[in-house]
C-alpha cells in the first residue's frame, strides 16, 4: 500500500488516493491534505456541510450515498459539488470525508 | 491517474507495428495502459490465493515459488475439461478476419490487441507444452517459454480484451475469444494476479451483497428513495416489496441501477411498471446483484456468483426470475448456469401473468429479459402508453455486447423503443455497428476502473464514432442501452468524443410514456426535465417541489 504524506502526518492509501483505514483513522489533518490536492482554495461550511453528511450515511448505512440522495439531502445540485470539490461526489468528496470508493457498474 | 489526452491526439492512431518481432516486444506498464493490482483484503475474503500487496510498477510482482507449475498445471487441466479450449488453441488458419474487428485493436493501434495476435499470448504456451512440434523446434513453431515477463503480457492483454466477443461474429470458425481471455484470467487468479477494480467487485458481491457493496437496509433505502421521486413526477409511489416470500417473480437488477446514474432513473421505470401492472413480484438484498464480476474473474467465482440468484429464488418461494438490463448476467444465464448451478427445477416454467404468454426459451434457466416481458406486455396492449413524453429525445439504439450476441437479443429492445418514443425518433446506427455486429462500450468486463481511462476511450472510439454519425446527421441526443457497465461508461465516453449525448436505460423512456390511472398530470420526466410543450407548467412545478 502506496504511504502519502503531508505536513509530517502519514496515512496509507489504496492506489487511487483514498484513505485506507477509512473512517477510524480520518481526521482533520486528512481534510487539509485531500484540500491541498484537490487544489481547493478554502473549506467553506458549505464543504463541511458535504463531509459531514457523507460520514452520517456511511455510518449508518455502509456505503456512500448515491449522487442523487448526496444533492437531495444537502441540497447542491451536481454542478455545485463539482464546484465544491473539482473531483465530483466520489473521487473529491468522499476522499476528503475518509469514504472508500464503490466499485463494479459505477 | 494519468493525464488524458485531447481528443484529437488520442484519435491519431498509428498502425505501424514495433519494429522488433512480437515475442521481444514487452508491454511496458506506464500508467493508463492497464489496471491497479488487487488489494489482498479481497482475495482474503474470498478465499483467494496468494492475497498479498503487490503493485504492475514494481519489477517483482511476488508471484509464489511454485508460480509456474500451478499455471502449467492448471492450464493443462482446462484443456482436459473444455473441449471448446483445445479447439481453439487448434483451429486458427490466421486468417485475420478477426484482425480489425476489435474495438481495442483499431482504439491503440498495437497488433497484439488483434484478436489473433493475442490469443497467440495463450497459443504459444500452448504449442510448447502440449505439441510435438512446439516441443521440439521451439520458436520456429511458434511456441515459446513461460516466464515472468510472458505472465505480464498477460495481464497486460487479456485485460484490454473486453469479453464483447465481436471478434467471434465475424471468425469463419466461431474462436470465441472470450472463452480464451476468461480462462487466460482464470490461470492468472490461480497465481494470485487479479485487477483491483473486478476483485472488489467480486468480494464485495460475495461477502456484501452487491458489486458496490451496499448491505441490504442501504438497498432499501436507495429504493424508497425512488419510490418518493416516483410520486414527485408522477403522483404515483410505487410499492417496494423487499425480502418478501411467497410472490410469484423474483425480481433482480445490476446494482448499477439503483446506485449509479442514470441508471438509477432506469430503476424508476422498472418500479413504475411493476406498480402499473400490479406485479405479483419482489426483490431481494442477498441476490442484490445481476452482474457478475466473477465471471470476469473465473468461471468458479462466476458460479459462487451466480448461485445467490437460485438460493434466493428458492428461499423466497417465487415461481420464477425475471431479469432486468444488465448485460453479462444474459450471457452468465444463457450459457453458463444450467451447468453451472441448474437445474432450477424447484422453479416454474416462465408465464407472463399479465397476457399468459410462456417464454418457451427461458424453460430451462426459468429466468426472463425484462425486454422480453415488456415487448409481450406492448404486443397485447397491455399498457396505455403516451410517446409524446419522449419527444423530447432523439434516441439511437446501442445493442449491449451480451444480450446481442449471448443471447439474440435484438429486436424486443427495439419493439419498445418504437413503442415510447414518438415517430422518427428514433434513428439506427450504420449497420456495420449494430446487432450481432456492435462494437463493445470498451469498458466491459470488469476493468471500467478510472486508472484505466485512456484505454477505454481509444476501446469505446468506434463505438463514439458511430454514434457521432447519427447525432450529427439526425440530431441524435440520447443513447439507449440495456446493460449497467454501458449506462456506467458511456457518459464520460460520449463527453469526450461526442458532447451532447446524452445515456438511457429502455424502462426509463417506459416510465415516462406510461399512463397511470389517477396519476398527475406530467409536466417532467422522471428526470426533472420539462417535457416539450410544457416548459412553462414545468417551471411551476419545478420551483414547487425543489
Amino acid at each position: 500500500m502506496p504511504i502519502v504524506e503531508f505536513k509530517g502526518h502519514k496515512w496509507e492509501v489504496d492506489e487511487d488516493g483514498f484513505l485506507s483505514g477509512g473512517l477510524d483513522v480520518w481526521d482533520r489533518d486528512w481534510v487539509e491534505y485531500v484540500k491541498h490536492i484537490e487544489g481547493i482554495p478554502e473549506l467553506t461550511d458549505e464543504h463541511w456541510k458535504c463531509i459531514h453528511f457523507l460520514q452520517d450515511y456511511y455510518r449508518t448505512h455502509g456505503i456512500a450515498p448515491m449522487v442523487r440522495i448526496f444533492s437531495k439531502v444537502t441540497g447542491f445540485k451536481l454542478k455545485k459539488i463539482y464546484e465544491l470539490f473539482p473531483s465530483g461526489p466520489g473521487k473529491g468528496a468522499c476522499k476528503m470525508a475518509g469514504l472508500p470508493k464503490p466499485t463494479g457498474c459505477v | 491517474m494519468a493525464a488524458i489526452p485531447k481528443p484529437e491526439e488520442l484519435a491519431n492512431i498509428s498502425f505501424r507495428p514495433p519494429g522488433r518481432k512480437w515475442m521481444d516486444t514487452k508491454p511496458e506498464f506506464k500508467e493508463g495502459t492497464h489496471c491497479h493490482a488487487a488489494a489482498p483484503k479481497w482475495l482474503e475474503w474470498l478465499d483467494y490465493p496468494f492475497p498479498r500487496s503487490w503493485s504492475t510498477y514494481d519489477e517483482d510482482w511476488k508471484l509464489p515459488k511454485n508460480w509456474k507449475e500451478i499455471f502449467l498445471v492448471g492450464f493443462n487441466d482446462r484443456l482436459n475439461k473444455y473441449r471448446s479450449l483445445r479447439l481453439f488453441m487448434d483451429i486458427c488458419v490466421r486468417c485475420g478476419a478477426c484482425a480489425d474487428k476489435c474495438q481495442f485493436f483499431l482504439g491503440t493501434g498495437d497488433p497484439k490487441n488483434m484478436p489473433v495476435l493475442r490469443a497467440e499470448l495463450m497459443r504459444s504456451l500452448y504449442r510448447r507444452y502440449h505439441t510435438t512440434a512446439g516441443k521440439i523446434l521451439g520458436r520456429l513453431a511458434g511456441a515459446r517459454e513461460l516466464t515472468e515477463d510472458v505472465v505480464k503480457e498477460l495481464y497486460y492483454y487479456l485485460y484490454q480484451c473486453s469479453e464483447c466477443r465481436r471478434c467471434s461474429a465475424f471468425c469463419p470458425y466461431g474462436i470465441d475469444m472470450a472463452d480464451i481471455t476468461i480462462l487466460g484470467r482464470e490461470l492468472l487468479s490461480s497465481i494470485g494476479l487479479g485487477i483491483e477494480w473486478a476483485m472488489a467487485s467480486v468480494g464485495s458481491c460475495f461477502k456484501i451483497g452487491s458489486h458496490i457493496g451496499s448491505p441490504p437496509h442501504a438497498f432499501k433505502d436507495m429504493l424508497e428513495f425512488f419510490a418518493d421521486e416516483c410520486e414527485v413526477v408522477t403522483g404515483i409511489r410505487p410499492r417496494v416489496p423487499v425480502n418478501e416470500k411467497g410472490h410469484e417473480i423474483l425480481f433482480i437488477m445490476p446494482s448499477g441501477d439503483y446506485f449509479a446514474d442514470p441508471g438509477t432513473f432506469n430503476c424508476m421505470g422498472y418500479l413504475l411498471l411493476f406498480e402499473y401492472l400490479d406485479l405479483d413480484y419482489t426483490i431481494s438484498t442477498f441476490a442484490a446483484e445481476g452482474g457478475n464480476f466473477g465471471y470476469f474473474i473465473s468461471h468458479e467465482m462466476g458460479k459462487r456468483l451466480n448461485a445467490k440468484f437460485y438460493a434466493e429464488a428458492k428461499r423466497l418461494g417465487v415461481k420464477w426470475i425475471l431479469g432486468g438490463e444488465c448485460g453479462h448476467m444474459w450471457r452468465v444465464i444463457n450459457q453458463y448456469m444450467d451447468t453451472w448451478n441448474g437445474p432450477a427445477d424447484f422453479l416454474e416454467e416462465p408465464v407472463s401473468p399479465i397476457t399468459g404468454t410462456k417464454f418457451e426459451n427461458a424453460k430451462s434457466t426459468k429466468m426472463v429479459h425484462i425486454c422480453e416481458f415488456t415487448a409481450d406486455l406492448i404486443k397485447h396492449g397491455k399498457l396505455n402508453l403516451d410517446p409524446s413524453r419522449n419527444a423530447h429525445i432523439v434516441l439511437t439504439f446501442h445493442d449491449s455486447c451480451n444480450p446481442a450476441r449471448a443471447m439474440g437479443l435484438l429486436e424486443e429492445p427495439r419493439y419498445i423503443i418504437k413503442n415510447v418514443l414518438p415517430p422518427g425518433h428514433f434513428y439506427e446506427m450504420p449497420e456495420n455497428t449494430i446487432r450481432e455486429k456492435n462494437f463493445c462500450c470498451g469498458s466491459g468486463s470488469g476493468f471500467n476502473a478510472d486508472e484505466y481511462l485512456p484505454i477505454r476511450l481509444r476501446g469505446g472510439f468506434p463505438r463514439a464514432s458511430a454514434v457521432r454519425y447519427v447525432h450529427e446527421k439526425y440530431g441524435v441526443n440520447h443513447v439507449g442501452m440495456i446493460c449497467a457497465i454501458d449506462r456506467a461508461v458511456f457518459p464520460p465516453l460520449m463527453d469526450y468524443w461526442v458532447p451532447g449525448v446524452d445515456i438511457t436505460g429502455i424502462h426509463e423512456l417506459v416510465g415516462n410514456a406510461l399512463v397511470f390511472p389517477g396519476e398527475r398530470e406530467r409536466v417532467v420526466d422522471l428526470r426533472k426535465r420539462p417535457l416539450k410543450g410544457k416548459e412553462k407548467e414545468a417551471e411551476k412545478f419545478l420551483e414547487e417541489v425543489m
